[in-house]
């Protein structure tokens, strides 16, 4: 290890990052778990040992080379532990989803073959023990914390600390074999193996090797600077691939400090007191903050709402541009300082975000005031665009490259090519090895060039070179005259109302797009009630004249923004209705995760669609719907239909002169 | 059943804890227990049920020494009881929550947890309000015991809540922690599911029988809920106006027919 250069070319497995570590950053915290109200530390040496302790023990139990390894349970210390101590035994880790019923998880350890399981408590062991004859290949239990397990059968099954136990008095025997295995992972072996949710068909599990997750880690490490003493917060499912590349990839290659929440509903103390540098959190964590925040305003005395709208006014003006290091004057500067004083700092402490050098969102469209809310307070936060097939970085901004409508630019390494039908490609050192044991899916998904669609449609900006996502590719179409229609695109942009619950925008092959818009049923109720409007049901509210007429405001704004964007200015919203009750799973208008279902809707509905279209001001209509015990029943309703204002654009008079 | 026996799920119950004999309670003229007798064994789960004014509370403060019996013996640990203070009482390993809920509002569970240990903390009351030597080691001895507790109920997430701010059924959970504080011998619950939604019960009840499980806790349990109680328990003593009209195994006392017209005939179905 003393050519710094040749010990870098050696990293080719996470066990050899391990070794690095220890070596190097050997007293620096690698882990910290908060347990029995304290935040336990291990350091990289620390972490080694403990890890492996547990590989010896895993040689012990009879794990071989290239068997798989299931792991299920929150995110804790021996459980990525036990991933890496896997690796070290030339063994597949395959972490899994702690909420999956046995029906689930019986298909996966099947698929995968797991002979050895490690499962965070009682409550999973019960599962993989329901599981049973459904996944034969399973031989041993090995589980971490000891409550309720006493008396269970021990025959095949291990306390994690006994497996460790057994492994420091076997260092002797088997030490040499374990350090063989190790030295003899390399760069294209399986690093772990990943199960897809599977929103259709049967989950897939996606082979990453350890050259995917390192050069990943590398890269992206290496795009945000990350250092040896980041500070992250491991608090998302660990069968989810950010995860895996977070707490584990970028963790072991920077050397930083993976800490672990008491429990899930312990997260937001443990955020505030770990207050981490680097974090990811989806959308609706930072939304959810958000409302808490403004919830908790409403309730403050009049001068500190006064102080707070104030000063984050200010920081909506200015706050973003400071955070970027773009010119601003210095009276406008010293008056950000007070509010940060005053405000911003505070406020930034309460939510655990006080010391965020690098914070992504992604997953889904954030809405652009949450967004620039937590920019403005000076967070750097940023957004990704990727999947687990990428070993998750396809796209990602830059530092003061941030905007909230776009995903950034290609992440280093990775390129990125639009198709003909606007379907996003990418090709980067993370693609990953194969769907395990489905040929068929590795090919449909990746060309021999090493291409994978992505599924989503997207376009790069020409100006800035940022890749923007519009839609899934399958419901982009065209309209009538020939341009480009993208629903979701739009739909989002109604959705970041918050009287705006959902909204379905309909315009394939139409000459304008129209637009069904469900209210949210606990803003506009507030909202009704704040100003005297009586309303007896959901139909009557959302059927209110004044309801309509904000809607139609919202929709207008929309449309101002829409039209704003050259490629999509077709998609302008011309005439709307609120729907007369909420779009339901119930009856099948949605998926049980609130996806529109629009094929159906668009069936279902099909006399207010072409009411929609034919100029009509109002439209009768009944409807089916099914209790939440089953029943059916039927609702009529009268439904207005309103036209909204639409803003001419070049691209219409284009295709007008054509 | 002279040295214990063994529960249809596998645990071995031990020997007699507490003996109950020729127990009687009067209040001036009301006799609200009749020379009642049983027994509670090491290690199980003992529920005293019956109808409301059936004498069931004032059996659990006979036990807990808080009333005197005029008549009858208690032997605890083949030891012949006198009249204790309650405390004393709880120094010999019985702790107890309450039907309605006895805690601190205004503080914190932890705090309120902590008043558990209070039979533990031995340090003078100057050395506790300086909390320095002896009060400081004793402190945090039992705040890793109290931690333990905290997460053995899985309520870390309201460690530092005033008590005040919590849900009715949070705040049952807490009573159990404190009395678990106090490391009993005999865990007394006065109807610890009353109020309770199912959700609230069911997690209550693995929690009974994990505290049965893990500490070998022996539990004395009065419950309305006849779900429960059938399931939870090892035995059952069925109390009606003061007197016991059935006592054994939840299948003897539910086609006990004395037991089916006083209580579940009458009152449930």
């Amino acid at each position: 290890m003393q050519n710094p250069q040749a010990a870098e070319a050696g990293l080719q497995s996470i066990p050899a990052l391990l070794a690095r570590n220890a070596d190097r950053f050997g007293n620096m915290p690698a882990y910290r778990e908060k347990e029995f109200g304290i935040w336990q530390s291990w350091t990289w040496f620390d972490a080694a040992r403990q890890i492996r302790d547990l590989a010896l023990g895993f040689l012990v139990l009879g794990l071989r080379p290239g068997d798989h390894i299931a792991i299920i349970g929150r995110n804790r210390p021996a459980h990525y532990w036990s991933m890496v101590a896997a690796q070290m035994c030339g063994a597949v880790p395959v972490p899994l989803y702690q909420d999956a019923v046995a029906d689930e998880m019986a298909y996966v350890l099947e698929n995968c073959g797991a002979r050895f399981v490690v499962c965070g408590d009682q409550e999973q062991v019960d599962k993989v023990l329901e599981v049973g004859e459904r996944a034969p290949g399973v031989e041993h239990i090995i589980y971490t914390d000891k409550r309720g397990m006493r008396k269970y059968d021990h025959t095949r099954m291990n306390a994690l600390a006994h497996v460790q136990a057994e492994g420091r008095a076997a260092e002797p025997r088997l030490g040499a074999e374990l350090d063989a295995l190790t030295a003899g992972l390399g760069y294209d072996d399986t690093c772990v193996m990943l199960y897809t949710s599977g929103t259709t068909g049967k989950p897939k599990g996606v082979v990453l090797s350890n050259r995917n997750i390192i050069e990943t880690a590398r890269n992206t490490a290496g795009f945000d600077k990350l250092q040896q003493r980041e500070e992250v917060l491991a608090y998302l499912p660990m069968a989810w691939v950010g995860d895996f590349i977070f707490s584990v990839g970028q963790a072991y290659w920077a050397g930083f400090t993976v800490n672990c929440p008491e429990g899930a509903q312990t997260m937001m103390t443990d955020l505030r007191e770990i207050g981490p540098t680097y974090f990811f959190a989806p959308p609706r964590v930072f939304e959810g903050q958000l409302t808490n925040v403004m919830i908790r305003m409403e309730d403050a005395g009049a001068i500190k709402r006064w102080l707070f709208r104030h000063y984050m006014d200010l920081a909506r003006r200015i706050g973003p541009q400071i955070l970027e290091g773009k010119p601003v004057g210095l009276l406008n500067r010293m008056r950000y300082a007070v509010g940060d004083l005053l405000i911003y700092g505070p406020l930034k402490n309460t939510l655990g975000y006080s010391r965020i050098r690098v914070g992504y969102t992604a997953g889904e469209a954030i809405g652009p005031e949450i967004f620039d809310f937590y920019r403005s307070l000076g967070i750097n936060l940023k957004q990704l665009y990727g999947q687990t097939e990428a070993s998750v970085f396809i796209t990602q901004q830059p530092d003061g490259q941030v905007r909230s409508d776009t995903v950034g630019v290609p992440s280093p390494g990775v390129e990125v090519r639009i198709a003909e039908n606007g379907e996003v490609f990418y090709r980067s050192p993370g693609t990953f090895v194969e769907y395990f044991r489905n040929p068929d899916s590795t090919a449909s998904t990746k060309d021999a060039q090493g291409w994978v669609a992505t599924g989503d449609a997207g376009f790069f900006e020409e100006a800035t070179g940022h890749l923007r996502i519009i839609d899934r590719a399958k419901d982009v179409g065209k309209m009538a005259d020939g341009r480009m229609f993208a629903p979701k695109y739009v739909e989002n942009k109604l959705k970041f109302y918050p009287n705006i619950l959902e909204a379905v925008v309909f315009g394939a092959g139409r000459d304008f797009c129209t637009a069904f818009i469900n209210i949210d049923l606990t803003a506009v109720g507030n909202w009704a009630e704040r100003n005297n409007i009586a309303y007896a049901s959901y139909q009557e509210l959302a059927g209110h004249p004044q309801v309509y007429e904000t809607i139609r405001e919202h929709v207008e704004a929309v449309n101002e923004s829409v039209a704003a964007d050259p490629m999509l200015s077709g998609c302008q919203i011309s005439r709307f209705l609120v729907l007369h009750k909420e779009l339901d799973p119930d009856d099948g208008e949605m998926t049980r995760t609130r996806k529109v279902r629009r094929n159906i809707i668009a069936e279902k509905y099909a006399d207010l669609i072409a009411a929609l279209y034919d100029g009509r001001d109002s439209v009768s209509t009944r409807t089916e719907v099914t209790y939440e015990d089953g029943r059916k029943g039927e609702i009529r309703a009268t439904l207005r239909l309103e036209d909204a204002r639409v803003i001419p654009t070049q691209a219409m008079h284009r295709v007008a002169a054509e | 059943m002279q040295d214990g026996y063994t529960t249809p799920d596998g645990r071995q119950i031990g020997p007699v804890l507490l003996d109950l004999k020729n127990i009687t309670l009067r209040f001036g003229g009301v006799e609200a227990i009749k020379n009642i007798s049983f027994d509670i064994r090491e290690g199980e789960i003992r529920a005293i049920i019956g109808p409301n004014g059936a004498g069931k509370s004032s059996m659990l403060n006979v036990i807990s020494g808080f009333y005197v019996p005029q008549e009858g013996e208690i032997w605890f640990k083949g030891h012949r009881r006198g009249p204790m203070k309650p405390y004393e009482v709880a120094r010999l390993g019985l702790a107890r929550t309450f039907q309605n809920i006895a805690l601190f509002d205004g503080m914190s569970v932890l705090d309120n947890i902590m008043t558990g240990r209070m039979n533990m903390m031995k340090a003078s009351l100057f050395s506790q309000a300086l909390w320095w030597g002896k009060a400081e080691r004793e402190e945090t001895a039992n705040r890793e015991q109290v931690e333990k507790i905290i997460d053995f109920l899985e309520i870390q997430n309201i460690r530092k809540t005033p008590v005040g701010r919590l849900p009715y059924g949070l705040k049952k959970r807490v009573e159990l922690a404190r009395a678990l504080a106090a490391e009993p011998r005999i865990l007394l619950l006065d109807e610890p599911m009353a109020g309770m939604n199912v959700e609230e019960k069911e997690d209550m009840c693995r929690f009974i029988l994990d505290v049965n499980d893990e500490f070998g806790t022996t539990i004395a349990l009065i419950e309305h809920d006849m779900g429960v109680v059938m399931d939870l328990s090892d035995r059952v003593v069925v109390m009606d106006y003061g007197r016991k009209i059935g006592d054994g195994t939840p299948d003897e006392v539910r086609n006990n027919p004395e037991v089916i017209s006083a209580y579940l005939g009458v009152a449930h179905e």
